[in-house]
Parts: structure tokens; C-alpha cells; sequence
């Protein structure tokens, strides 16, 4: 423990909590302009160069506005709510390597040896600021909201779990910098034809491992409570659901916490996925810091993407019903999930070793 | 593993503990709870062990104390806030604490063991899930499925035990 990690480690949490509040606040701006753009309109494109500005004015609307909260709320949880919903999903990038290395050090901030371990446990926190948001705003419509959510996030862990457990037994590490590295070696997962794409085991291993990263990514669109999914929240049946009761940076924090979620969770499937920050062709850090800049751009580029699917899949399908979203959770993906990994195991111990 | 840190984690896990009985709403005590186990598994992670601290959050405050408070969140909590704290029981119950108190202090004085400084333990060298697998895989085999299937025999009961009756 020495000075040398201490402020290094405090350059890169105060540098990714900036860029992951930008990230968000221009996500905002992106959905905006995506689903106008998916439904032939406009969106804003008043404020600055094309509408660029508009987070800013966003954040300026939502800090004047007055922060009303209920008579009969539970005050104290009320306040408390919010704050919990945004924490888990910010913690949790922690973990993910963003980066190779920039002058020898490592672009991670917590290179721990439990890390997707780390990524579940924390981001399982984050149903604690729905629930008790929805509980201390007393009123019956957030109520259900919560409730709808606990269930939905408890239901979907599971398959998020299983989901990824192929991967780790590919690569035998729970660490995600290994992940990465694997994947360096041996190809992307999702991608079989980049790296040796002559060996016929990668192509057979290429199908669970698209499975997985289906399910995962289903199941993530299920924890973020985005559509198709995002039924704790659904205007019509609800009236705004768990955050109906909430205003101003309350609101705002709710609204945070949901895009933080959303890039975290983009960040994890392109750590586990799509080879993190490796581009074919790029050498890492240790080249030289030019390089080790592009890796990070790698990264953030392929985060971006993964971030306009979600844009993309919630302007284009309709929601579940709710008991349709369980059966599907329960009876097919969890099903899925179990049978993926008996797959791999068995390939893993009939095949050569990759 | 710095003392202080020892200190304020076990602090804070005994204080959020205390909050779990002391609180007469339900929810606050069951979000005591949470913030308890979380105090515990930073215990558990600044003695290096990261898994069982992760798994800790994972599967306590990440799931089970979802699912408790699902359920309190759905009860009536005002009969329970209006509940009067009964004075006797609760002198009584912090009565037997003390005694056993008083009972581990005498026993850990007169233990010949406890006098005697252990070395520090060595820093393991393979990551803890490669250990845990391999002595749950390997040498406690068939302990572990039998609890697997103890624990299914439970899960198929209250399945059973909860079910309604078509009628």
C-alpha cells in the first residue's frame, strides 16, 4: 500500500465516475435522439449544436424544479431511496477493466479475484432503492412498482448467474482482467472468427457461448428494468411506477441510477463478450501510452454500442405482460442457462484443451 | 489488515445488529440487516477472503433480505410500530446476554490455548474459489450432495406444503 497505488487508484475513480456522469447524462441525450430518429421525428435539437446542450439544460430544469415530497411518505427512507438506487450501479464498475495500461498502470480500479462475483453482488443491492423508494412513497401505484421489480430482479439474477458460468469455465478464472486476456489469446466468445478461426472446437464452443451471451443480455435488459422489460415502470398500468411520488434530483437521481445500471451493464457484456478493451490489430499499453489510449477508446466505443442495442430494442418492441415476463424468466431462460452449461462442460471434457 | 478498519467494520456490524432488535418498525430492521451483513463481509474480505465475503452480499443482503422484506413490506406495520416494548423481557433478555459475557471473559482467561500467540496465517497462493471447489469437489464429496439433496427434500416440501388445494 503505498503512496504511488493510493493516488493512481484516486485518479481512476474520480476520471471514471466524471466520464461514467457523462456518459449518462449524454445517454440521456442519445435515447432522445435515437427514438426520435426510430420514429421519424426530430428530438431536441434546440439547445447548442444540434441539441448537444440539452443535458445541461436538462440538469438545470431538474435542479430548479421544487423538490415536493409526500405528506404521508416515510421521510427518512423517502430520501434515502434514491441514493441507494444510484450507488450499487456506479460501484460496480470497479471491477471492469476499461483500458490496458496507461504508463505501466493497470486501467482497473479494483483488480479483485471474485470480480463478475463482485459485479452480481453489488448490482443485487441496487433492488433495495426501487423497493424501499416505492414502499416510503406510501401511495399504492409506486407500492406495485416495487413489488413488481423485486420479484423481476430476484427472477432474472438467476439467470444472469448461469449465464456467465460458461464463460468462466472456459477460461478458469473469476477474475475479469483474465477474461480479457483469454480472450486476447483465444478469440472474442462471441466472435469465433477473430483470432485462430481454422479450430473447429472454437466454432463449436462459438454456439453455447452465443447462447449465454443471449440470455445474458436478456437478463440484463431485465435487471436495468428496460424494455422489453420494464414493467416495475410501465407508464400505462402504473402512472410512473416506483418513482411516481418522487421530484427534481430525487427524480433525477432514479433517473441517474437507471442509465448508470444500463453502462455498467453494457460494460460487463463487453468485458465478457466482446473482448473488452482488445481490438484485432492494437497491441496493449505496454507499447506505448498511444496505445494504451486507443484500448480505453476501444473500450468506451464498444460500451456505446452495446448502449445503442438497448436504445434500439426499447423503441422498436412492445412490453410483456407481467406473468408472461416470469414464465419466461422461470420456465425458459433459466432452463436454457442450466442445459448451456452442461454443454460446455462437456465439450470442455470430451474437446482438446483450447 | 489495519486495525482500524477491523474496528470500524466490526463496529458498524454490531451496531446495525443492535438496530435489527432495537427498531420497532420491521423495515428499518430488516435494512439493519442488510447493512449488517455488509459490515461482516468486509470483515471477511480484509481477512483475504474474498469469496465468502462476495457471497455474503450475494446471496444474504442480495437475495434472502430482498425476499424478507418483500414479504414485511406486504404485512400491516402499524400494529407492530404501535407495540409496547415490554421491560421485564427485555431486562431478562439483556441480563442472559451479560452472563454470557461474563462466562466467555472467565473461560478465555482460564484457557491455556488462548495465552499463546498464533503466527500469522500464510497468505494463500491459489484464488479462494480454486480452493473452495476443490475441498467441496474433492475431499468433502459426498457430504456436499447430500446436503444438496437434503436441501432439494426441503425446497420439494414447503412447494407442497404451500400449495393451495384445487378445489
Amino acid at each position: 500500500m503505498d503512496w504511488f497505488f493510493i493516488i493512481t487508484s484516486l485518479l481512476k475513480i474520480t476520471i471514471l465516475l466524471g466520464v461514467i456522469l457523462f456518459m449518462v447524462s449524454y445517454a440521456v441525450y442519445a435515447e432522445r435522439r435515437v427514438s426520435a430518429f426510430i420514429q421519424d421525428r426530430l428530438g431536441p435539437n434546440r439547445v447548442g449544436p444540434a441539441g448537444l446542450l440539452q443535458p445541461i439544460a436538462d440538469m438545470f430544469k431538474l435542479l430548479l424544479k421544487e423538490d415536493f415530497t409526500p405528506r404521508s411518505a416515510n421521510t427518512f427512507y423517502y430520501s434515502l431511496a434514491p441514493g441507494l438506487a444510484v450507488a450499487p450501479a456506479i460501484i460496480t464498475i470497479a471491477v471492469v477493466p476499461f483500458g490496458s495500461t496507461l504508463f505501466g498502470v493497470p486501467m482497473v480500479v479494483a483488480d479483485v479475484n471474485v470480480g463478475i462475483f463482485f459485479v452480481f453482488a453489488i448490482s443485487s443491492l441496487g433492488v433495495y432503492g426501487i423497493v424501499i423508494g416505492g414502499w416510503a412513497s406510501n401511495s399504492k401505484y409506486p407500492f406495485l412498482g416495487a413489488i413488481r421489480s423485486s420479484a423481476q430482479m430476484l427472477s432474472y439474477e438467476l439467470s444472469l448467474g448461469l449465464a456467465v458460468i460458461p464463460v468462466f469455465l472456459l477460461v478458469g478464472n473469476l477474475r475479469l482482467t483474465s477474461v480479457v486476456r483469454y480472450q486476447i489469446e483465444h478469440g472474442w466468445f462471441i466472435a469465433a472468427f477473430v483470432g485462430d478461426w481454422m479450430n473447429p472446437w472454437k466454432w463449436l464452443l462459438a454456439i453455447p457461448m452465443i447462447i449465454s451471451f443471449l440470455v445474458f443480455m436478456i437478463a440484463i435488459f431485465a435487471e436495468t428494468n428496460r424494455l422489453p422489460f420494464d414493467l416495475p415502470e410501465a407508464e400505462q398500468e402504473l402512472a410512473g411506477g416506483y418513482n411516481t411520488e418522487y421530484s427534481s434530483m430525487k427524480f433525477a437521481l432514479y433517473f441517474l441510477g437507471e442509465y448508470a445500471a444500463m453502462i455498467t451493464g453494457s460494460a460487463v457484456v463487453v468485458t465478457l463478450f466482446f473482448g473488452g478493451w482488445h481490438f484485432p490489430g492494437i497491441p496493449d499499453g505496454y507499447h506505448g501510452w498511444v496505445f494504451g489510449l486507443i484500448n480505453i477508446a476501444v473500450f468506451f466505443t464498444k460500451v456505446a454500442v452495446v448502449i445503442f442495442v438497448f436504445m434500439w430494442v426499447r423503441w422498436t418492441l412492445p412490453r410483456f405482460r407481467w406473468d408472461q415476463l416470469m414464465r419466461l424468466g422461470w420456465l425458459f431462460f433459466f432452463e436454457i442457462a442450466l442445459v448451456n452449461i452442461f454443454l460446455v462442460a462437456g465439450i470442455l471434457a470430451y474437446g482438446p484443451r483450447l | 489488515m489495519s486495525p482500524f478498519l477491523f474496528w470500524l467494520f466490526a463496529s458498524l456490524t454490531l451496531i446495525f445488529g443492535a438496530a435489527v432488535v432495537l427498531n420497532p418498525n420491521p423495515v428499518a430492521s430488516a435494512l439493519s440487516l442488510v447493512a449488517s451483513f455488509l459490515g461482516l463481509s468486509a470483515l471477511f474480505m480484509s481477512l483475504d477472503a474474498f469469496f465468502i465475503g462476495i457471497i455474503q452480499v450475494l446471496v444474504y443482503a442480495g437475495a434472502v433480505m430482498v425476499l424478507f422484506l418483500f414479504i414485511i413490506m406486504l404485512l400491516d406495520l402499524r400494529a407492530e410500530e404501535r407495540r409496547r416494548i415490554n421491560w421485564l423481557a427485555a431486562a431478562g433478555g439483556f441480563g442472559v446476554a451479560v452472563i454470557l459475557l461474563v462466562q466467555i471473559c472467565v473461560v478465555i482467561v482460564h484457557f491455556q490455548a488462548a495465552k499463546q500467540t498464533f503466527p500469522p496465517l500464510a497468505r494463500p497462493t491459489s484464488a479462494d474459489v480454486w480452493n473452495i471447489g476443490q475441498l467441496l469437489f474433492m475431499n468433502y464429496n459426498l457430504p456436499f450432495q447430500v446436503i444438496g439433496v437434503l436441501v432439494l427434500v426441503a425446497t420439494v416440501g414447503v412447494v407442497l406444503l404451500s400449495r393451495r388445494e384445487p378445489r
